[in-house]
């Protein structure tokens, strides 16, 4: 192993304290700005529309052929054991308990992420954050806060779509394709899916993933350096962070939930 | 209005300011100049008390922004207002927008009264028929103007200019120039203006000082800086291209050894 390793590691480490801590100061302080007289309802509407509402053709399109592809790939390994009937109950879960908070998360980090690491960063290398600043208007309440509540809100919302889009994906490939008997597969997901363990804990997973992409996204665009070059390493940075953080959340949130 | 005071200023090893005097009296519009990279902008957010100095007192209407709050920082901002090199204009508001964008946040005002204020700020500026226009739609000369009733619209006590006129054709420099010193009178502020235009900023300062080497290195009246004894000062309002700032920058071989005409030694 190279003798530099362990000083290297160290030190990346130590230098990644104090921006964790600012990036954690970014968080706590936007998420308790909503109580600040700069927060606007009327500023957290457009950005539920604007992360949500705006990302919802991709997720529908998304959930449509994800549950598709459950459904034929579902009925390959059932249909050796003669166990079609369950095939309505793996799509189900699988959408609900993993995929549809997982690539929902991921296409919201990529489709709106990347835009609000780019609005945050242009605003900061057109030094409009400074211009507030001067106004005496907090960032925390007018910039960060709105986009963070939203992104909190706004994805587990598109997840149930996904989910609910995802399961309808399967139900066309399965019944009307593959011949499975719709009430079979209505049926046995009803029997099967529960409120708690799976559409809740789903949701909560959802929940997190929303914040942990909207804090990375928010947090990249105003560390980004305040240069056309810092705002696209910055949106890179934020697409890869995000997804990787979601990744690795969901192994810990499985782990810790089911 | 603003009283600066041994002030220092360092980033890492690399001193900005060091120990700096100022002085800002109600009424008067100062001027700050200096070489690229000299300070003044750093100066300007010293004043405004986005940064923090290592030692000296920045004192503003009485004062020290280096020892308050957040919370009174903001209240001390409300009296402040600030045009940046680039107007900084919200790209997603209009022009209307953009100057009610303070009073807004601050203020519960009626609608009607609102809508008063910001066409008189923009009135002043000559762009009340542009008050429906974005940012993208505006010229650079019309978003400085834009950015100046936005600046001035809280009635502000002190008014800080960063490079006013940078980018701007020979027409809008006047016009900027002409639209501080009105503004300034009008509302019995006191205006800290940071320019390279030598010309248009001496047309309007009452008072100037010239950084160099982290150091006010002139001040005075701008005939009194006209004729100042410092080489430096003079390399400055002249233009010249010879004189103690070098033109070349520092470098730790000769040209020929770049080149390979020179044997290393």
């Amino acid at each position: 192993m190279n003798e530099f390793f362990i000083p290297r590691l160290g030190h990346t480490v130590w230098e990644s304290v104090p921006r964790l801590g600012a990036a954690t100061r970014l968080l706590l302080g936007g998420l308790g700005a909503v109580g600040n007289r700069h927060f606007s309802f009327r500023q957290w509407l457009r950005e539920v529309y604007g992360l949500g509402v705006l990302s919802l053709a991709l997720m529908i399109v998304a959930a449509f052929f994800t549950g598709m592809v459950l459904g034929f790939q579902g009925y390959y390994a059932l249909v050796r054991f003669g166990a079609t009937s369950a095939l309505g109950t793996l799509i189900a879960l699988s959408l609900l308990r993993e995929l549809g908070p997982v690539l929902t998360a991921l296409l919201f980090a990529g489709r709106a992420g990347s835009a609000l690491t780019a609005e945050i960063g242009s605003m900061k290398a057109t030094e409009q954050l400074a211009a507030m600043e001067m106004m005496a208007v907090n960032p925390l309440a007018w910039v960060v806060a709105p986009r963070l509540w939203g992104g909190i809100f706004a994805v587990p919302i598109l997840c149930v779509i996904f989910d609910l889009v995802g399961i309808f994906g399967g139900y066309l490939v399965s019944v009307p394709v593959l011949g499975v008997d719709g009430g079979t597969f209505w049926g046995q997901m009803q029997s099967n899916v529960t409120l708690s363990g799976d559409i809740l804990n789903g949701l909560l997973k959802a929940l997190c993933f929303g914040l942990i992409v909207t804090w990375i996204a928010v947090w990249q665009g105003f560390s980004a350096k305040p240069t056309a070059e810092g705002v696209g390493a910055a949106t890179t940075r934020s697409v890869v962070m995000a997804s990787l953080a979601v990744l690795g959340l969901d192994f810990i949130l499985t782990a810790l939930l089911f | 209005m603003v009283e600066i005071r041994g002030l220092h200023f360092a980033r890492g090893e690399h001193v900005v300011l060091d120990g700096i005097d100022l002085h800002v009296p109600r009424g008067a519009v100062i001027a700050v100049m200096g070489a690229s990279g000299g300070g003044k902008t750093t100066l300007l957010n010293l004043v405004a008390g986005s940064l923090q100095g290592q030692r000296g007192q920045v004192l503003v209407a009485g004062k020290d922004t280096t020892s308050l709050s957040r919370a009174e920082l903001y209240r001390l901002r409300q009296q402040m207002g600030m045009l940046f090199q680039h107007s900084a204009l919200f790209t997603d508001l209009s022009a209307f927008e953009n100057v009610a964008f303070p009073l807004r946040r601050h203020f519960r005002l009626p609608e009607s009264l609102l809508q008063k204020l910001v066409l008189m700020k923009l009135e002043a500026v000559g762009l009340r028929g542009a008050a429906q226009l974005m940012p993208a739609e505006l010229s650079g000369g019309m978003a400085r103007r834009v950015a100046l009733a936005r600046a001035v619209i809280m009635d502000p006590l002190l008014i800080l200019y960063d490079e006013p006129f940078t980018g701007l054709d020979p027409i809008s420099v006047g016009i900027i120039a002409s639209l501080i010193r009105r503004l300034n009178d009008a509302l019995g502020a006191s205006s800290i203006v940071v320019s390279h235009d030598v010309k248009e900023t001496f047309a309007i300062a009452d008072y100037g000082y010239i950084l160099g080497g982290g150091k006010v290195i002139a001040e005075g009246s701008p005939d009194a800086l006209r004729s100042s004894e410092s080489p430096l000062a003079q390399q400055f309002l002249r233009g010249s291209p010879e004189g103690p700032v070098p033109f070349h920058y520092p470098a730790a071989t000769t040209f020929a050894q770049d080149l390979g005409l020179q044997v290393n030694k």
